[in-house]
């Protein structure tokens, strides 16, 4: 046993050690930062909405009514006279929430599924069979499918979005946990004497989580999209609360002579998944160097 | 301590079942260590696998017993499979890269064990595992207990595995060709640090090697294996000065000398009999030089040459008989 001087050494925090170093290539790859930084600037908005336009979203003012851009309002105002800069900023709260809380719940969702079939091989065919059935339906079909079954609330686009890119997570982190099962610390864990939670929780998990979080990212922006496409067909977060998607939906009748009402919500979305596909090419060049294509 | 009887096991592939290992019995008592020498698909690591049953029991049939402190560790139940795994039974593998958990700091995977075990505490475990450090040599233990497996070079990461085996002061430790994976001067010293284990601990060592010399030099006795089958098993002077079987003895002049100069290094002509297409007769017949009509026909049986020696092959079986 060593002598009490020398333990201090060990209490150094070794995981930020590694996590310095990860996020420093992750700082040197361009896409990465860029994608990074345009995430970071809507996010932000989003947070400080009350501090960016002193207006409510939802205040309407007759006399504005199709206010073109101009100093007063810098996007323009909708059929209501609201201001169509500040129901930007507030929607894009809930535009974030829904690509963030889905992207998330599909990839636990994918994770145990995956985990499972990787695991349990006498269900794989089973589990990856439905996966398959479940694939072959447009993700978009799948949401508007489930959405119209719970009906019409944020949290019930969550769920349909997150159940539509479950298959797909499920698809990855089962590929990656077939291989590190059969790697030799599985085995060394085993002769450790350790259960197949252990295993499978600190050995086998952690070893899967770089492609699932970079499959995360790209999921946050298809569901920030896919919500766009439901509020169009009119099953989206209700309104009056503005999210990206339902602003474009309400404008849509007005496009000829108020095209500002679509325009800027439009490019919000465009803007936010551009950043999330930047942000996730970097992740998974870092985390990822067999997929490399570009440094 | 542990005693193999006749185990056979028997793999699943596409066209049925395949014999990987064939009837092998032998026994090692505490503080002992074994050898098992063979060239790949000789069946070493599948036996060595066997006794801790690492085999996916789906694909995978065992025949016979394997005693171990009086229960035979085929018939255990899975979980009283596991509490023996890593407390009373280690292993350490071939590829030392790819035996630690890249996510995990070395002091986390060695205390694993213990916490498995002995229930013990993060803070404890590691703390005992910065002694297990100490013990297996690595200079700076309490500072390199944080490091992460690609911090260390090859030979480290072979001492950690050493450290996570021996953990729980286990019995037996199977080392799976612990040193094919190292630099020469490197497995001379992991072959050191494991001699001296054994010392400290009390514990048995069976290793698995493809290198007669190197097991017949840190074992007592040694066991060689082709195809399968035990083919013989003798104390390691013997072996090494006056081995008895065909292959035994191709084996040893495979090892190239230091001191001639030779042109050409030595090879046993032929190559080891797919599991699935092994001969009628003897496995090794194809390749023998002193292959008989005999030994075509029938499967020799393993036969005792003198007391500790045995040997499967009657050829030089009856030689040794009419020389003396």
């Amino acid at each position: 046993m060593t002598d009490a001087t020398t333990l201090p050494a060990a209490a150094m925090p070794p995981r930020s050690a590694r996590r310095r170093i990860l996020m420093r290539r992750l700082w040197r790859h361009r896409s990465f930062r860029v994608g990074a930084g345009i995430v970071a600037v809507i996010v932000l908005m989003a947070v400080a909405a009350p501090l960016l336009s002193g207006g409510q979203p939802n205040a309407m003012s007759l006399r504005n009514r199709f206010a073109p851009p101009s100093a007063d309002f810098i996007f323009g105002a909708d059929n209501f006279g609201r201001d169509i800069f500040t129901r930007v900023l507030y929607g894009a709260r809930i535009s974030l929430w829904i690509g963030f809380a889905s992207a998330m719940l599909a990839a636990a969702g994918g994770a145990l599924v995956g985990m499972a079939s990787a695991w349990f091989r006498k269900l794989d065919g089973i589990i990856m069979r439905i996966m398959d059935a479940l694939l072959a339906f447009p993700a978009i079909l799948l949401a508007i499918g489930i959405n119209a079954a719970l009906g019409p609330q944020v949290s019930s686009v969550i769920i349909a979005l997150a159940s539509a890119y479950v298959p797909r997570m499920a698809r990855i982190v089962r590929a990656a946990a077939l291989v590190v099962r059969e790697l030799d610390y599985v085995d060394a864990a085993r002769v450790s004497g350790a259960g197949a939670g252990r295993i499978i929780f600190r050995h086998i998990l952690p070893n899967v989580m770089a492609p699932l979080l970079v499959s995360v990212t790209f999921v946050f922006a298809y569901a920030i999209l896919a919500e766009a496409a439901l509020s169009f067909l009119g099953i989206g977060p209700p309104p009056p609360h503005p999210s990206w998607g339902n602003i474009i939906a309400e404008g849509r009748d007005y496009s000829v002579e108020a095209w500002w009402i679509m325009l800027f919500p439009g490019l919000a979305i465009s803007l936010a998944a551009l950043g999330m596909n930047l942000l996730g090419d970097g992740l998974r060049d870092v985390l990822d160097p067999r997929l490399k294509i570009e440094a | 301590m542990l005693q193999i009887e006749n185990l056979s096991v028997d793999f699943r592939v596409d066209s049925g079942w395949i014999s990987s290992v064939t009837d092998v019995s032998f026994t090692l008592g505490p503080r002992a260590s074994l050898g098992i020498v063979g060239e790949s698909g000789s069946g070493k690591s599948v036996t060595a696998l066997s006794v801790l049953r690492l085999h996916a029991a789906r694909n995978t049939r065992m025949r016979g017993r394997i005693m171990f402190d009086g229960q035979d560790l085929l018939t255990l139940p899975e979980r009283r499979m596991r509490e023996i795994r890593g407390r009373d039974i280690a292993m350490i593998f071939q590829d030392p890269m790819h035996s630690l958990n890249p996510v995990l700091t070395i002091g986390d995977q060695i205390g694993e064990t213990l916490r498995i075990h002995q229930k013990l505490d993060a803070a404890a475990a590691q703390k005992a595992a910065i002694g297990l450090l100490d013990m297996v040599r690595i200079p700076d233990a309490a500072r390199r207990v944080t490091d992460y497996p690609h911090q260390l070079s090859g030979g480290m990461r072979q001492r950690v595995m050493i450290a996570m085996a021996i953990a729980c002061r286990p019995r037996l430790l199977i080392a799976d060709e612990p040193t094919t994976a190292l630099d020469v001067t490197v497995q001379a010293q992991i072959l050191d640090l494991l001699r001296d284990l054994r010392e400290e601990i009390g514990m048995s060592v069976i290793l698995i090697s493809h290198d007669l010399g190197l097991v017949a030099e840190f074992a007592e006795r040694v066991l060689v294996m082709y195809a399968g089958e035990l083919v013989e098993e003798a104390p390691s002077l013997t072996m090494f000065a006056r081995p008895a079987h065909p292959y035994s003895e191709g084996l040893l002049k495979a090892i190239p000398s230091a001191d001639e100069d030779v042109g050409r290094l030595y090879a046993i002509p032929g190559r080891i009999p797919d599991p699935g297409r092994r001969p009628p007769g003897c496995n090794f017949a194809p390749r023998c030089p002193l292959v008989q009509p005999a030994c075509t026909a029938a499967p020799p049986p393993l036969a005792t040459m003198e007391p500790g020696h045995l040997i499967r092959c009657p050829v030089r079986l009856a030689a040794m008989e009419t020389t003396g």
